[in-house]
């Protein structure tokens, strides 16, 4: 089976470990082995949450500098902080709504433009889909959900090749059932954004 | 019904390794398990929290390491199958029960665990605890994988009751904290009731009787070593004349590397996984089918050192590398190109690594380093340290510890100038007293507290050192992820089983004279307060008092109420320069507070110069 290396990358309290787990589960029903690594030492005081994801014949758990097959990042500018994980082989998913680090919210930092983020995503890799996925979680009834709207996405790409119905049945085991029905229609609003992009 | 107690064998699911590790305990029919939280171990300790509350096994978070491995080696010795687990340095708590147990040994199977953690994501530092098996005497596993390391604990507690001596189970982060699917084992039911047998002549270990067990523990480790030679866990895969020995995660990066580069005809991987002592004949048999060897591992050259020297002794003449500047580093952690480029270098294997990612043209972005949280009580505390310190014109410099409010170290607090282990900010303190004209106020957790900060307040007072010892009490063990301490009401956990232990009764009675309460978001009063307490001459405690924001949210203890910046402000910025909650941000050149992440602690409120911070109105 081929190996697929999958780089999520998030702000703490995005929700980037529970899409993981939806992804891992999606490959279980899938029958595709999975090794799933994750660095969340201090993610809830506001720090950037890594999983790497390996699908396939690989045993490896970690994903080395310029070997990720796709990069999906919940937040440009670590998005774009992750370009190193890419080579010009890397298909890039963002969201483009911004949470601006504390350091830039005090004056402290600098924030690029998320023109600039988008141009240098789409002109170092092989491909970037970016949209307001906080948006589109707004419109599925909670930003809680923009992490399963960026997984609509993924899986609209056909780059991991899982089913729709898979990951669906995936979505219903691993979220709270009181947030299921809004999950199920941000995952759908994804796949629609990655269909127009 | 905890998911871990899921009596259905066969079943896949996904797991966390921790959570694996916690699963495998369970089927081994663990009955007694002991810990002091730390990362990257937390998680086994909270799923068996979660468990003993619905099962048989007895759990408990001891006070520190040494507790709680002085606790799990009683109920080994009444026959209990006993699992203790800690982080890294908290072996180093523990060492001195531990180095003198590897002599008494076990009735019941005893299994360790030291959660290690290469590159140091959330460590002070990455110490190889492997060395700990050898430096006391105990056999070794150490997984691969998630799933192998459940099966690992089983046979670890299968093993130390074959040699009546304690196993370490070793991990490093990229095990604890990775998942994998997991194929679910019979659960065996525990013994939870042991009988000690009393015997002395093992027991206490007066000279006369060590002396004796010294002699034994040698021949136990010969028995090991006996074993380790036909454990499942060393094998050898792939048949060639080049070798590679490796160990843990590095097996993996080494098994993919030797596919993506063709060399599987040529290569043999000797994996290590009962790794104390090492399979001395298995090794040299090993060497004696190899013209050149690489050994994988990250950390120290533990297996290395060894593999060299039953070389020398098989007088197997062959080049043996492992660390050195070309090839592998003893620094930080490993991953998967790195081991394909020095396996390729190392073996002459023709390989060109993919160019790097050209980023010279990617713009500077802000850092985004983990800051106390919005409403976060030590943010409060520091700041009015500060406050006081500057208004009675005092240079301050502050040994702090181990926890969240580590962070407070960061600009613009900048309070915390020492620290080197849990419980150091007291201890260090006294000697910054004694050698400095300084004045030093040092900062400790509640949590750290009851761990290791006691002794050190007891020392002070002895010696009558100088200076202003803080607790920070927010009622719970915030860093690690809200675990209870002996100062936490049990009942907010819904548990009534549990005493609890006052921290100022606590202080007082160690002879303190100066102990000051303060509430920290009272600002101007605290302020006062700890005034006092700075100007007095001796050793002073100011107690902290207010419930970490998060765990207070999480258990319904507090809602938020956000405030917000009215027209009154005038730009001084005092609270974004002094305090930089993570709730400010500036649009068009204005403060603004995030009403979304506000929780209305109010510390903002009571500085503006303008008393322009207000309660949001609904």
């Amino acid at each position: 089976m081929e190996t697929t290396r999958l780089v999520i990358v998030a702000v703490g309290g995005q929700g980037n470990l529970l899409a993981s787990k939806v992804l891992g589960e999606a490959a279980l029903i899938s029958g595709v082995p999975v090794r799933m690594s994750e660095i969340h030492g201090m993610a809830q005081r506001g720090g950037v949450v890594e999983s790497a994801i390996v699908f396939g014949d690989a045993t490896s758990s970690i994903i080395s500098d310029g070997e990720a097959d796709i990069l999906l990042g919940f937040e440009p500018a670590e998005t774009l902080r992750a370009i190193k994980r890419c080579s010009k082989k890397t298909m890039v998913i963002t969201n483009t709504a911004t949470l601006p680090p504390f350091t830039v919210g005090i004056g402290k930092g600098a924030y690029p433009e998320v023109a600039e983020i988008k141009r240098l995503l789409a002109a170092k890799t092989a491909g970037l889909v970016a949209f307001d996925a906080m948006k589109l979680a707004r419109e599925a009834g909670s930003p809680m959900s923009v992490n399963i709207v960026l997984l609509g996405a993924l899986i609209q790409t056909g780059a991991l090749g899982f089913t729709k119905e898979n990951v669906v049945e995936a979505i219903r085991r691993r979220t709270k059932s009181s947030f299921l029905e809004k999950n199920l229609v941000a995952f759908e609003l994804g796949i629609e954004a990655a269909k127009t992009r | 019904m905890h998911k871990l107690l899921n009596d259905s064998p066969g079943e896949k699911i996904m797991l966390l390794g921790n959570e694996a590790i916690a699963r495998g305990a369970i089927e081994a029919g663990v009955a007694f398990a002991t810990t002091y939280p730390g990362t990257p171990s937390s998680e086994i300790s909270l799923n068996l929290f979660q468990m003993s509350q619905e099962s048989d096994l007895y759990f408990e978070y001891s006070t520190n390491e040494k507790v709680a491995l002085e606790v799990a080696a009683a109920a080994a010795n009444s026959g209990l199958r006993t699992f203790c687990m800690m982080k890294h340095v908290g072996v180093n708590v523990a060492a001195d029960p531990l180095m003198t147990l590897a002599y008494v040994g076990v009735t019941g199977g005893m299994v360790i665990l030291s959660a290690d953690d290469p590159a140091m994501f959330s460590s002070q530092n990455e110490q190889d605890n492997r060395y700990y098996a050898k430096f006391g005497g105990f056999p070794m596993l150490e997984p691969s994988s998630v799933a192998e390391a459940k099966e690992m604990i089983k046979e670890a507690f299968e093993l130390s009751e074959a040699l009546g001596q304690p196993v370490l189970l070793r991990t490093t982060t990229r095990i604890n904290h990775s998942n994998a699917f997991v194929t679910l084992g019979n659960i065996q039911k525990p013994h939870t009731k042991g009988r000690f047998i009393r015997d002395p002549y093992r027991c206490v270990t007066v000279p006369n009787v060590s002396r004796g067990l010294h002699v034994k523990l040698l021949e136990k480790l010969e028995k090991a070593g006996q074993l380790a030679e036909s454990s499942k866990f060393n094998f050898v895969q792939g048949k060639g004349k080049f070798g590679i020995i490796t160990n843990g995660v590095s097996f993996h990066y080494a098994e993919d590397a030797v596919k993506d580069l063709g060399m599987e005809d040529q290569t043999r991987i000797l994996r290590i996984g009962f790794s104390n002592p090492l399979p001395e004949h298995l090794i040299k048999s090993f060497l004696a089918e190899c013209d050149k060897v690489l050994v994988i591992e990250e950390g120290e050259p533990f297996m290395e050192e060894a593999v060299k020297a039953f070389g020398q002794e098989a007088s197997i003449v062959i080049p043996i590398k492992g660390k050195s500047k070309e090839l592998f580093s003893r620094l930080f952690e490993y991953d998967p190109a790195m081991v394909r480029k020095n396996i390729a270098q190392y073996f002459g294997i023709a390989y060109t690594p993919a160019p790097g990612m050209d980023t010279s043209d990617v713009p500077e972005i802000a850092m985004r380093p983990p800051n106390l949280c919005s409403g976060c009580s030590h943010r409060a505390t520091f700041y009015e340290i500060k406050r006081a310190a500057k208004e009675m014109e005092m240079d301050i410099i502050c040994p702090t510890d181990i926890g969240c409010y580590t962070l407070g170290f960061l600009p613009p607090l900048n309070m915390g100038d020492f620290v080197i282990c849990m419980g150091s900010s007291v201890s260090t303190a006294c000697g910054f007293g004694q050698a400095t004209d300084q004045k030093v106020v040092s900062f400790i957790g509640d949590s750290t507290f009851f761990h290791s900060g006691i002794t050190g307040l007891v020392n002070a007072v002895f010696n009558r050192h100088n200076f202003t010892l803080v607790i920070l009490e927010n009622d719970i063990t915030a860093m690690t992820g809200h675990q209870p301490h002996p100062g936490v009401d049990m009942n907010r956990f819904g548990l009534d089983t549990y005493g609890r232990v006052n921290i100022e009764t606590l202080v007082r009675a160690l002879g303190v004279e100066h102990v000051s309460i303060v509430k920290p978001f009272k600002v101007q009063k605290s302020i006062e307060v700890i005034k006092e307490a700075l100007a007095f001459k001796g050793v002073s405690v100011i107690i902290s008092q207010e419930p970490c924001i998060l765990f207070a949210k999480s258990i319904k203890l507090k809602t938020a109420r956000p405030f917000m910046v009215s027209d009154k402000c005038t730009d001084h910025k005092d609270c974004i320069n002094g305090i930089a909650c993570p709730s400010f941000y500036i649009e068009d050149g204005r403060v603004k507070i995030d009403a979304d992440t506000c929780v209305g602690c109010a510390l903002c409120a009571q500085i503006c110069p303008e008393n322009a911070i207000r309660p949001l109105k609904k």
